[in-house]
C-alpha cells in the first residue's frame, strides 16, 4: 500500500474514531431534556462525559488537521464546499463546550436551563452537520478542474446529503442512550436502556439506508459486506441491551458505525471528493495528496503519535470507569 | 465588500480574539502546575488554596480558548483554500503534529485534572497538571513553526508551481520560530502575572478590615504574579531584539514600516512617537522624539549601519517580485493592478510602539507591586489596587499589538518570500482566498463575532463573580452525612460507595 492510501485509512480511521467517540457525548447532550427529569438528573448525564468530551473532540480537530497535511486539495476543497453546514458546526460546538464548562457556575435555575438549551442545540447541529459533510465528501460536489466548488452556497444540501446528517443524528442518539445506560445508575440508567431499546431500530434506519445508497452509487464488491455486517451488528446491540448487558451493547454500536464507515470510505476510495460535474475534475487520493516526503513525515508522528493518544484517553476511561448516579453529585457550588 | 476584504476581516477577528484566551492559558496553567507543585511537596494549605482558586479562573478560560481554537484549524480550508492548496505540503505538517502531539495530551489530561482529585494519587494528579500546562507550550510552539514558516518559508524546493517540503527539520528550526517562541510564550506569562497581580492586589485591599484569612495566599499570588512579570519582560526585550535583528533580514518592508522610516538613513534613528500622520511622503517631520542611531542598532547590532527606507525597498521589491498582480480573474478587482508593497503605515508604526509601551507599562506595575510588597510589607493605599486592575489590560493589548503588526505588516503577502530562499516561494494575500460567496463570508463574519462578543460578557462576568467568591466559593464543599439509598443492585464493586464526587460539573 502506498503511503497516499495508507493515510486515506488513517484519516478515515479518525473520522470513524469521531463518530464512536464523540457520537455517544452528543446523543448525551441531544437526550439531556428528555432523560434527565431534574437537575440533578440533567448533572448526572453531563458527569457522564464530563471528563472525556474535550478529547474526543481532538477527534474531529485531528482528522481536519490529517487532511490538511496529507491532502491539502481535499481539505481546501471540501471544507470551503460545505462552508455554511461547517459554520453551523464550528458555531454550535463553541456554544457547547463553553456550556458544559460554565452551566453550574451560577448558582441559578435560570441560568442552568439557558446553557442547557445550548447544549442541546449544540449537540444536534455537529451530528447533522458532520453527517452532512462526510455524506457530501463521499456523493460529491460540483467541482471544476481546480477543486472549487461551482454553484451556489447551497449545493451540499440535496436529499442524499441530508439523509447523511439524519444517519448521523440517528446512531448518536441510540449510542448516547446506552452509554448513559452503561455509565448510570439507578433510576436513570432504567430510562436511558428503556428509551434505547424502543429508539434502536427506528435510529438506525438512516444509516443503513445512506450505506445501502452509497454502495448502490459507488460500491465495490467488497464494500457489500459491511452491509450485511451493519444490521447483524445492531441487532446483537439490541439483544445485548434487552439483557442489561449495556458494554456489549455499546461495543456492538461501534461495531455497527464502523461497518458503516467502511463501506463509505471503501466506496469513497480511490476519489476523496468526487466532481458531480465531470469525473476527470474529481479529486482522487493520488492526484489530491502531499509529497512523498510530507507523507512519510507525518506517518512517523502518527506511528508513535496515535497509540500513545489510545493509550492515555483509554487510561482516562479506566479512571472514570464508575457509574454515576444521583447520590454521587455534590450540591451545587458556585459564588454567590 | 469583496470576499478578500471580508475574509481578512474574519480571519483577524478570529485569530485575535483566540489569542486573547491562548495567553492567559498558556501562562496561567503552567503557574497553577507549579502552585499545585509547591502545595504536594511541602503541603502547606495556602498553596492548595491557591491553586484551587487560580484553577478554577483557569478553567472559565481554558474553555474559551479552546472553542475558540477549532474554529482557527477549519477556517483556512473554508475561507483560504488556494492558501490551502498551496501551502499544505509543508503547513499542514505541523498542524497535525500540534493535534496529535498536543491537543490530545491537553485535552485528556485537563479532564483527568479537573476530575480527578479524589480519585487519583497525588502525584499523579500532579502529573496530570504538569502534562496539559506543557502541552499548551507545545502546541504555541507546533502553531508558532507554522506561522513561522510563512514569515520567513524554509524547508522547501518548488515543483509544479507549489512548495513541497523537503527538510521537516528546517521548518521546525526555522530561526524565525526559534525567535518566536520565546517571545510569545514570554508574552504569555506577562498576560499571567499581570492577571495575577492585579486581582490578588484587589483581594487583598479589599480584605483589609475583615480580617480575611486568605491574605497568605494573596500576597503570595501578588508577589508570584510580580517577579513573573518583570522576568517575561526581561525575556521579552531580548527575544524581540533578536525577532527585529531577523525581520530587518527577512522582511526589512515590516521594519521599515514599523519604523514609519520613509528614506534610508545611515546611521538611523528610532523614533519614540511621532504627532501626524506616519503615512506623510516626509515621514521623518512627524516624529517627534527621536534616539539617534538606535535603530541602526537595532537592525544590524551596530550603530553605524544603513537602514533602509520604505521607498527604496519598494523599488527594490517591485523588480523581484513584479510590478503589477497577474491578469487572473480570480484576483477580482486586483487582477492586472499595480502591487502595493507598503503595509498599512499607522497600524504597523503603532503597533510596534503600543505593543513595546504597554508591556513596559505592565512590567512597571510588576516592579512596583515587588516594592510595595517588599519584606512583608502589605500595600495600603486605595490607588494601587486600582491601578494593578486596570494594568491588567496592559499585556493583553501588548499581545494584539504585536501580532496584529506581525501579520499586517507582511501585507501584500500571506507567504513572504525568504530573500535568500527558493525562488517561487511566495503568495499574496489576494490569492489565497476561497472562491467562496461574500454571503458565505458574511454569515461566518457576523456570526462569529457576535456569538464571540456574546461568551467574552459570559467569561468576565464570571471570572468577576469568582474574583468576587474569593477562596472559599472554590474549595470543595464539605460533603454532607451519608445519604440516599440503592435502588439496585449493581454488578460493579466500584459504585457501591456512597461517596460524593470531589468534583462534578
Ligand atoms: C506582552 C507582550 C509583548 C511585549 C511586551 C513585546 N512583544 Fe514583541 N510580540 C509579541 C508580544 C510582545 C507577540 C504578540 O507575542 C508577537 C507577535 C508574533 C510573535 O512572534 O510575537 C510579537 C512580535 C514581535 C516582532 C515581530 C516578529 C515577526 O514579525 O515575526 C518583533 C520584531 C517584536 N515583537 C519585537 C519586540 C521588542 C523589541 C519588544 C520589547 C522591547 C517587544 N517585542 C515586546
Ligand atoms: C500562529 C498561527 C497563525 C497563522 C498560521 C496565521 C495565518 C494568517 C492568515 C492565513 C491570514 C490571512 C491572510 C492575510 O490577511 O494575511 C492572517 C491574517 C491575520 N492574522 Fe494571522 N495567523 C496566525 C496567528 C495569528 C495571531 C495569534 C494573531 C493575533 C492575535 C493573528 C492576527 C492576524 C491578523 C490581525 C490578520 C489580518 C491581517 C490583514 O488581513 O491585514 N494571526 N493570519
Ligand atoms: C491560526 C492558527 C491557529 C490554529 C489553527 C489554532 C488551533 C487551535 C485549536 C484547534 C485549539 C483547540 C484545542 C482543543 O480543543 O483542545 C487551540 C487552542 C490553543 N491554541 Fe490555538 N490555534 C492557532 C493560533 C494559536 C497561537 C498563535 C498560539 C500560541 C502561540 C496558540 C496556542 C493555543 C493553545 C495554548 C491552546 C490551548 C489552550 C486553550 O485552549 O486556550 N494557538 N488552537
Amino acid at each position: 500500500m502506498d503511503l497516499a492510501t495508507l493515510w486515506f485509512c488513517i484519516i478515515a480511521a479518525f473520522w470513524l474514531g469521531y463518530l464512536f467517540l464523540e457520537g455517544f457525548d452528543f446523543g448525551v447532550g441531544m437526550l439531556l431534556p428528555v432523560l434527565g427529569r431534574d437537575d440533578t438528573e440533567r448533572r448526572v448525564m453531563i458527569n457522564t462525559i464530563g471528563p472525556v468530551w474535550d478529547g474526543n473532540e481532538v477527534w474531529l480537530i485531528v482528522a481536519g488537521g490529517a487532511m490538511f497535511a496529507a491532502f491539502p486539495a481535499w481539505y481546501a476543497g471540501l471544507f470551503s464546499g460545505v462552508y455554511l453546514p461547517l459554520l453551523a458546526v464550528l458555531l454550535a460546538l463553541i456554544g457547547r463546550g463553553v456550556a458544559f464548562e460554565y452551566r453550574g457556575k451560577v448558582d441559578s435555575p435560570r441560568w442552568r436551563r439557558n446553557w442547557d438549551r445550548v447544549i442541546m442545540i449544540g449537540s444536534w447541529v455537529p451530528p447533522f452537520g458532520v453527517g452532512l459533510v462526510l455524506a457530501t465528501t463521499v456523493l460529491g460536489l460540483p467541482l471544476d478542474a481546480d477543486g472549487d466548488r461551482l454553484g451556489s452556497a447551497f449545493s451540499a444540501l440535496r436529499w442524499d446529503t441530508l439523509l447523511g446528517g439524519l444517519a448521523v443524528v440517528g446512531f448518536s442518539l441510540v449510542h448516547g442512550a446506552v452509554f448513559l445506560a452503561l455509565k448510570t445508575d439507578g433510576e436513570l440508567r432504567h430510562r436511558a436502556r428503556a428509551l434505547g431499546l424502543r429508539m434502536l431500530p427506528a435510529a438506525l434506519v438512516p444509516l443503513l439506508g445512506l450505506t445501502l445508497l452509497v454502495q448502490a452509487r459507488e460500491g465495490a464488491l467488497w464494500t457489500a459486506v459491511p452491509l450485511v455486517a451493519a444490521p447483524a451488528a445492531a441487532a446483537v446491540a439490541w439483544w445485548r441491551l434487552a439483557e442489561g448487558r449495556e458494554g456489549q451493547a455499546f461495543a456492538a454500536l461501534g461495531a455497527v458505525i464502523a461497518a458503516a464507515a467502511l463501506t463509505l470510505f471503501g466506496a469513497l476510495y480511490p476519489d476523496v471528493l468526487p466532481s458531480t460535474l465531470d469525473t476527470a475534475d474529481s479529486l482522487t487520493v493520488a492526484g489530491a495528496s502531499s509529497s512523498p516526503y510530507t507523507l512519510q513525515v507525518i506517518t512517523w508522528v502518527a506511528a508513535f503519535g496515535a497509540p500513545a493518544v489510545l493509550v492515555y484517553q483509554g487510561w482516562t476511561y479506566w479512571v472514570f470507569r464508575r457509574r454515576i448516579s444521583t447520590r454521587h453529585i455534590p450540591k451545587a457550588h458556585a459564588p454567590r | 465588500m469583496e470576499v478578500l476584504e471580508l475574509a481578512r476581516w474574519q480571519f483577524g477577528i478570529t485569530t485575535v480574539y483566540h489569542f486573547l484566551m491562548v495567553p492567559l492559558t498558556i501562562g496561567l496553567s503552567v503557574l497553577v502546575a507549579g502552585m499545585q507543585t509547591a502545595w504536594v511537596r511541602t503541603g502547606n494549605e495556602r498553596y492548595l488554596r491557591m491553586t484551587k482558586f487560580w484553577g478554577k479562573l483557569l478553567l472559565v478560560n481554558f474553555a474559551m480558548g479552546v472553542v475558540t481554537g477549532i474554529v482557527q484549524e477549519f477556517q483556512f480550508g473554508m475561507t483560504w483554500s488556494a492558501y490551502s492548496r498551496f501551502v499544505g505540503d509543508v503547513f499542514g505538517a505541523p498542524l497535525a503534529m500540534e493535534g496529535l502531539v498536543a491537543f490530545f495530551v491537553e485535552s485528556t489530561f485537563l479532564g483527568l485534572w479537573i476530575f480527578g482529585w479524589d480519585r487519583l494519587p497525588k502525584r499523579v494528579h500532579l502529573a496530570c497538571a504538569w502534562a496539559f500546562s506543557l502541552a499548551t507550550v507545545a502546541s504555541a510552539y507546533f502553531i508558532l513553526a507554522a506561522n513561522s514558516w510563512m514569515q520567513h518559508p524554509v524547508g522547501v524546493e518548488f515543483t509544479d508551481g507549489r512548495p513541497t517540503m523537503n527538510s521537516i527539520w528546517a521548518v521546525l528550526t526555522n530561526n524565525t520560530a526559534l525567535a518566536a517562541v520565546p517571545h510569545t510564550i514570554a508574552g504569555a506569562f506577562a498576560v499571567a502575572a499581570a492577571f495575577l497581580v492585579g486581582i490578588a492586589a484587589w483581594r487583598l485591599w479589599r480584605g483589609r478590615h475583615s480580617g480575611d484569612g486568605d491574605r497568605p495566599v494573596w500576597r503570595s499570588s501578588l508577589r508570584l504574579g510580580a517577579f513573573t512579570g518583570v522576568a517575561a519582560f526581561a525575556v521579552l526585550v531580548v527575544s524581540g531584539d533578536m525577532q527585529g535583528k531577523l525581520m530587518f533580514e527577512q522582511q526589512p518592508m515590516k521594519m521599515a514600516s514599523a519604523e514609519a522610516l520613509c528614506h534610508t538613513e545611515q546611521p538611523a534613528s528610532f523614533s519614540i512617537l511621532a504627532i501626524g500622520d506616519v503615512r506623510n511622503a516626509d515621514c521623518e517631520n512627524v516624529k517627534t522624539f527621536t534616539v539617534p542611531a538606535l535603530l541602526s542598532f537595532l537592525a544590524h547590532n551596530d550603530f553605524q549601519t544603513e537602514v533602509k527606507g520604505i521607498e527604496d525597498l519598494v523599488g527594490e521589491y517591485q523588480e523581484r517580485y513584479g510590478s503589477h498582480y497577474p491578469d487572473d480573474p480570480a484576483l477580482g478587482e486586483l487582477a492586472g493592478k499595480p502591487i502595493d508593497y507598503v503595509p498599512n503605515l499607522p497600524v504597523t508604526y503603532w503597533g510596534f510602539r503600543i505593543m513595546i509601551g504597554f508591556g513596559a507599562l505592565s512590567a512597571a506595575t510588576g516592579v512596583l507591586a515587588l516594592w510595595l510588597t517588599r519584606q512583608g510589607r502589605i500595600p495600603e493605599s486605595r490607588w494601587f489596587p486600582r491601578l494593578a486592575l486596570a494594568s491588567i489590560a496592559t499585556p493583553f493589548v501588548a499581545n494584539s499589538a504585536g501580532w496584529i503588526f506581525t501579520e499586517m505588516g507582511r501585507q501584500p503577502f500571506v507567504v513572504v518570500p525568504n530573500p535568500t530562499g527558493v525562488d517561487g516561494v511566495w503568495m499574496f494575500t489576494a490569492q489565497a482566498v476561497s472562491t467562496v460567496s461574500a454571503g458565505e463570508v458574511w454569515a461566518s463574519l457576523i456570526s462569529l463575532t457576535a456569538v464571540y462578543a456574546a461568551l467574552g460578557v459570559v467569561e468576565v462576568f464570571l471570572l468577576v463573580r469568582y474574583v468576587r467568591g474569593g477562596v472559599d466559593a472554590v474549595m470543595p464543599p464539605k460533603p454532607p452525612p451519608g445519604d440516599g439509598d440503592d435502588t439496585e443492585n449493581s454488578r460493579d464493586p466500584d459504585d457501591s460507595g456512597d461517596d460524593v464526587l470531589a468534583f462534578a460539573y
